[in-house]
């Protein structure tokens, strides 16, 4: 396997160093959680935080960096372009509580 | 040779030229595994945020981080842990392995039992999937159906650590096994990366 030999050689250095910065960057989103700002905010920031804390732990831990460089984007191609599909909806459920008649469904 | 065997070993050589990317069939497997799996999470947790953003008495039930906190530190470790037994099964010791693999097992289990304690504190507060006593009841069903979908995956990878770690210790899985396995325990707790501001902080009561 590709990545054995590079597991052998890097050490748990590494590993403990994305794990302190996973544990500093969970630590920001709760501080995130207590600023007085409001809820659009707050939500973009604390995603921001989530998506860099998910890359580090994909290239990282999962050893996605390790991988051919063909199978990282075909990972990176394929789910970006997926959840970016998802978030057609966005302007619609925006209008369910601007939009009147049809707003504030209980 | 006639025309039907050079045919016949074109075939074969072209199913048999290797897996994909150079990586071994089981990684392969868990990698599309893990990117179906998170177009489940990546739905689910875009249709939360649909209904929470178009409803107006959205409930904010949490008054503390306490609780969340821990559990994000325990999954985290974990996944040190997990790591800490790969790096020991690729290097040949075989209980430290084992151990870290055990040690990461009991991580998960104590993850699992605080989430259950705080579902069963809330339950308390007369929280269900269709009502809460904060607000529109649609809280309770997203609040209930993504945790329990994430709390699903962690019990199932507790089952498969227990399994796959003592297989490994009888000689029956290699180091690959633990890696492939390792693969899926990181997803979990990259999954609650995205639950926890999500689905916890952005519902803190200030």
């Amino acid at each position: 396997m590709t990545t054995a030999e590079e597991h052998k050689s890097n050490g748990i250095g590494k590993d403990l160093v994305v794990y302190i910065c996973l544990l500093a960057l969970a630590g920001v989103q709760f501080v995130i959680a207590y600023q007085n700002i409001d809820a659009s905010q707050m939500f973009t920031r604390m995603l921001l935080v989530a998506i860099v804390e998910a890359a580090l732990a994909m290239l990282f831990f999962m050893h996605l960096w390790s991988e051919k460089r063909a199978f990282l984007w075909f990972v990176v191609i394929f789910t970006v372009a997926v959840l970016l599909g998802l978030q057609y909806g966005w302007t619609d459920s925006t209008r369910m509580i601007t939009g009147a008649p049809y707003s504030k469904f209980q | 040779m006639s025309q039907a065997d050079l045919t016949m070993e074109g075939h074969s050589a072209g199913l048999t030229v290797g897996p994909a990317f150079s990586i071994p069939t089981k990684k392969l497997a868990m990698w599309l595994f893990i990117i179906a799996d998170t177009m489940t999470f990546a739905a689910c947790l875009v249709a939360y945020g649909f209904l929470r953003n178009g409803t107006a008495n959205w409930p904010r039930p949490f008054h503390s981080i306490t609780n969340v906190a821990l559990m994000t530190f325990i999954l985290l470790t974990s996944s040190l842990t997990m790591l800490i037994g790969l790096r020991s099964a690729r290097a040949g010791d075989k209980a430290a392995a084992f151990r870290w693999t055990m040690i990461t097992a009991a991580l998960g289990i104590v993850f699992a039992l605080l989430h259950i304690r705080e579902w069963l504190e809330l339950i308390d507060q007369g929280m269900t999937l269709f009502k809460n006593p904060w607000g529109t009841g649609l809280f309770g069903a997203s609040f209930f159906s993504i945790t329990g979908l994430h709390l699903t995956h962690v019990t199932c990878g507790v089952i498969a650590l227990l399994v796959v770690g003592v297989r490994y210790k009888g000689g029956r899985y290699k180091a690959d096994d633990i890696e492939v396995l390792g693969l899926y325990w990181h997803f979990v707790d990259l999954v609650w990366m995205f639950v926890v501001p999500l689905v916890y902080l952005l519902n803190l009561t200030h």
